[in-house]
């Protein structure tokens, strides 16, 4: 209860000191330690690396334990750890064709150069709950092969490339600009490069409900998983005073490619592209983005809009999961100065109401 | 999979099942029409083959023998999934042979050689509704199936035909069954159409994530809409399969390297090497 809210100082520091206990729960149980949380849950990591736009495994997995496994309160967290860094510059772009994929998997070939590769996947297992988990047993070790050092995969779309089957990746800019939705207003129509920023960093199950849609008939865009990949790539920075290359890390990305039906307009038909990448082992994030991506770009190939997927404003303006929980939370505050001005009007409307009919009922009576 | 141990006969309870079987019931009554069914949770995921898993469940029986192919082939990991699956839920006998099974659960494909009279051809099912895409409301779309007012469906092919010169459709190509309702075949290539029509087995669909189940009974009429002069023609291929020598049959491209090299093969994996084991041979041995 919050009544007489002014004065409640002592009430929220004791619901914050009462809220860090529960999270702790029973002493009795072990604590949960980061490093488990970035080992065990490494896909929840991923989604709050993605959503918070940070990648930094170890911060998200504290802002996880922080959070209590809320998702959201959680890429809150990073979000607000994100926003005091410094911006020291840009780094190179990277050649995710270059990527050690530890999976990678194509829909529309049976097999590919460099093949499928299955990796670590929750694909093809049945959904039995495994109690030899519960009581806490190791796992088999994985099959292993010969080890081929810094094997690359070569990507799957240059090969629809070739033929000019699908429409060509826009041209490279080199200097260009590129546009940053966290560090200026976005004005609709935004382009593609805010667009892909905004889904990265969108909430997963708006994005994947969105792309879900596409798939049920509002907005449809015909879409081919055309490749998934997941796997470590080298970031690097070159730093003006040097004037050479500087290696800043590994990075864990997923990337997912979607081939999507023909565009002519007078130009020969061409399959056209959907494209989305998020940070770690994330790849329904990434398929739904590529899906919303290529629904976005109706306009473009001059289809039919007017779903909820072709809508970029629509769909920007709510895919922001900080946002929504923001707006839809702050219901919880105060509002009743407001309240009281529509009691007080509800009460006159009624009061009216009520005089116009005992008139009317008079009136029926003589 | 240690977790089978303790669940009924092909996975699903007896109430379940009957409450599907008399759905395929209905279904096979009224030809092409899609029945709702109350669809359960599957342990495996939505889009998946669930509809697909479940009418197979509640059709099986101990003495049958299963067959599971994905994209025309045995071998492709959801194929192998789904076969493991009732092999260790039903304790049946799984086959890759088609002409052996008696139940045939597919995804995307109807095997080349002609199905016999007792087999069950099980369809996985994204979206049943053939105007789906049309209109995307379901309100709408049952009342267009009960007044079979298909103009929506003509007029999208027609406007394929004047925007390309062709129907533009290549897959879950729509087919009218026994001149009566529309349905989606499923996304098969519009290759295996023709296959549906008069078909000796029963062809049962199910979509699970859409809760629906239709059929097509044996020797039923199963026609692709089309115009007088625009006349329904199923996918031709330029050549033989690389493996086999089969003409007629619909191939897969598969890429032999980086540098644009291709070869076509059998999708029908079982129908290649059966005939490859009876001798024919195609251009990849060098002949």
């Amino acid at each position: 209860m919050y009544v007489a809210v002014k004065g409640g100082e002592a009430a929220i520091e004791n619901a914050h000191r009462l809220l860090a206990h529960v999270r702790r729960g029973d002493l009795g149980v072990i604590d949960l330690s980061v490093a488990q949380i970035g080992e065990q849950l490494a896909l929840l990591v991923a989604r709050v690396m993605t959503e918070g736009s940070c990648y930094d495994p170890e911060l998200a997995a504290l802002a996880i334990k922080q959070a209590r496994g809320d998702v959201v309160e959680a890429v809150f967290l990073v979000r607000a750890c994100r926003t005091t860094l410094q911006r020291f510059g840009y780094a190179e772009p990277f050649d995710t064709g270059a990527m050690r994929a530890k999976r990678r998997v194509s829909a529309i070939f049976k097999d590919v150069p460099g093949g499928q590769v299955l990796g670590p996947t929750f694909d093809y297992t049945h959904r039995l709950l495994d109690f030899t988990l519960a009581a806490g047993l190791p796992p088999p070790p994985p099959a292993e092969a010969a080890a081929r050092p810094d094997e690359t995969v070569p990507r799957v779309m240059p090969l629809l490339g070739e033929e000019a089957l699908i429409e060509p990746n826009p041209p490279e800019r080199p200097g260009a600009t590129v546009p940053d939705l966290t560090r200026e207003p976005v004005a609709f129509p935004a382009e593609r490069a805010l667009r892909l920023q905004a889904l990265a960093r969108g909430d997963e199950g708006f994005v994947l409900a969105i792309g879900y849609s596409t798939q049920r008939g509002f907005g449809r865009t015909h879409p081919f998983a055309g490749e998934i990949r997941y796997g470590d790539v080298m970031l690097e920075f070159m730093p003006e005073e040097l004037g050479f290359l500087v290696p800043l890390g590994r990075m864990s990305l997923t990337e997912c490619e979607m081939v999507n039906q023909f565009a002519g307009g007078g130009r020969a038909p061409q399959f056209t592209r959907g494209y989305g990448l998020a940070f770690g082992q994330s790849e329904r994030k990434a398929m739904a983005m590529a899906l919303v991506d290529r629904s976005l770009r109706a306009a473009e190939f001059g289809e039919e809009t007017g779903a909820p997927a072709q809508d970029g404003e629509f769909v920007l303006s709510h895919c922001d999961s900080l946002q929504a929980t923001g707006f839809v939370e702050h219901l919880k505050l105060p509002h009743y100065v407001d309240f009281q001005a529509e009691l007080g009007l509800l009460r006159k409307l009624r009061a009216e109401s009520a005089d116009a009919s005992e008139g009317k009922d008079v009136g029926e009576m003589s | 999979m240690t977790g089978a141990i303790g669940y009924n006969f092909a996975y699903l309870d007896e109430q379940t099942k009957r409450m599907i079987r008399r759905a395929i019931l209905k279904a096979i009554a009224i030809p092409g029409y899609q029945v709702p069914f109350a669809s359960r949770e599957m342990p495996m995921p939505y889009g998946w083959g669930t509809g697909g898993v479940q009418v197979t469940a509640a059709v099986l029986g101990p003495r049958d023998v299963l067959k599971v192919i994905d994209q025309g082939a045995d071998d492709t990991t959801n194929a192998v999934s789904i076969r493991a699956f009732f092999r260790n839920t039903a304790g049946i006998a799984t086959t890759t042979r088609t002409s052996e099974a008696t139940v045939i659960q597919t995804r995307h494909r109807i095997p080349e050689g002609r199905l016999h009279e007792g087999q069950i051809l099980v369809f996985q099912v994204p979206i049943p509704e053939p105007l789906r895409f049309l209109e995307p409301r379901e309100t709408e779309t049952r009342r267009l199936h009960a007044l079979a007012e298909y103009g929506l469906m003509q007029v999208k092919l027609y406007e394929d035909i004047s925007r390309h010169g062709h129907i533009a459709t290549t897959y879950a190509y729509p087919v009218a069954v026994e001149g009566r309702y529309v349905m989606d075949p499923s996304p098969t290539p519009k290759f295996d159409n023709p296959k549906m029509d008069n078909s000796p087995a029963l062809q049962l669909f199910g979509a699970g994530r859409e809760r629906r189940i239709y059929a097509v009974p044996p020797y039923t009429n199963v026609r692709s809409l089309d115009f007088e002069d625009h006349p329904f023609r199923a996918q031709e291929f330029a050549e033989p399969c690389a493996l086999c020598g089969a003409i007629g049959v619909y191939l897969d491209e598969v890429v032999m390297d980086d540098r644009g090299r291709r070869m076509f093969v059998c999708s029908d994996t079982d129908h290649c090497e059966t005939r490859r084991a009876a001798g024919h041979r195609g251009g990849a041995f060098g002949l």
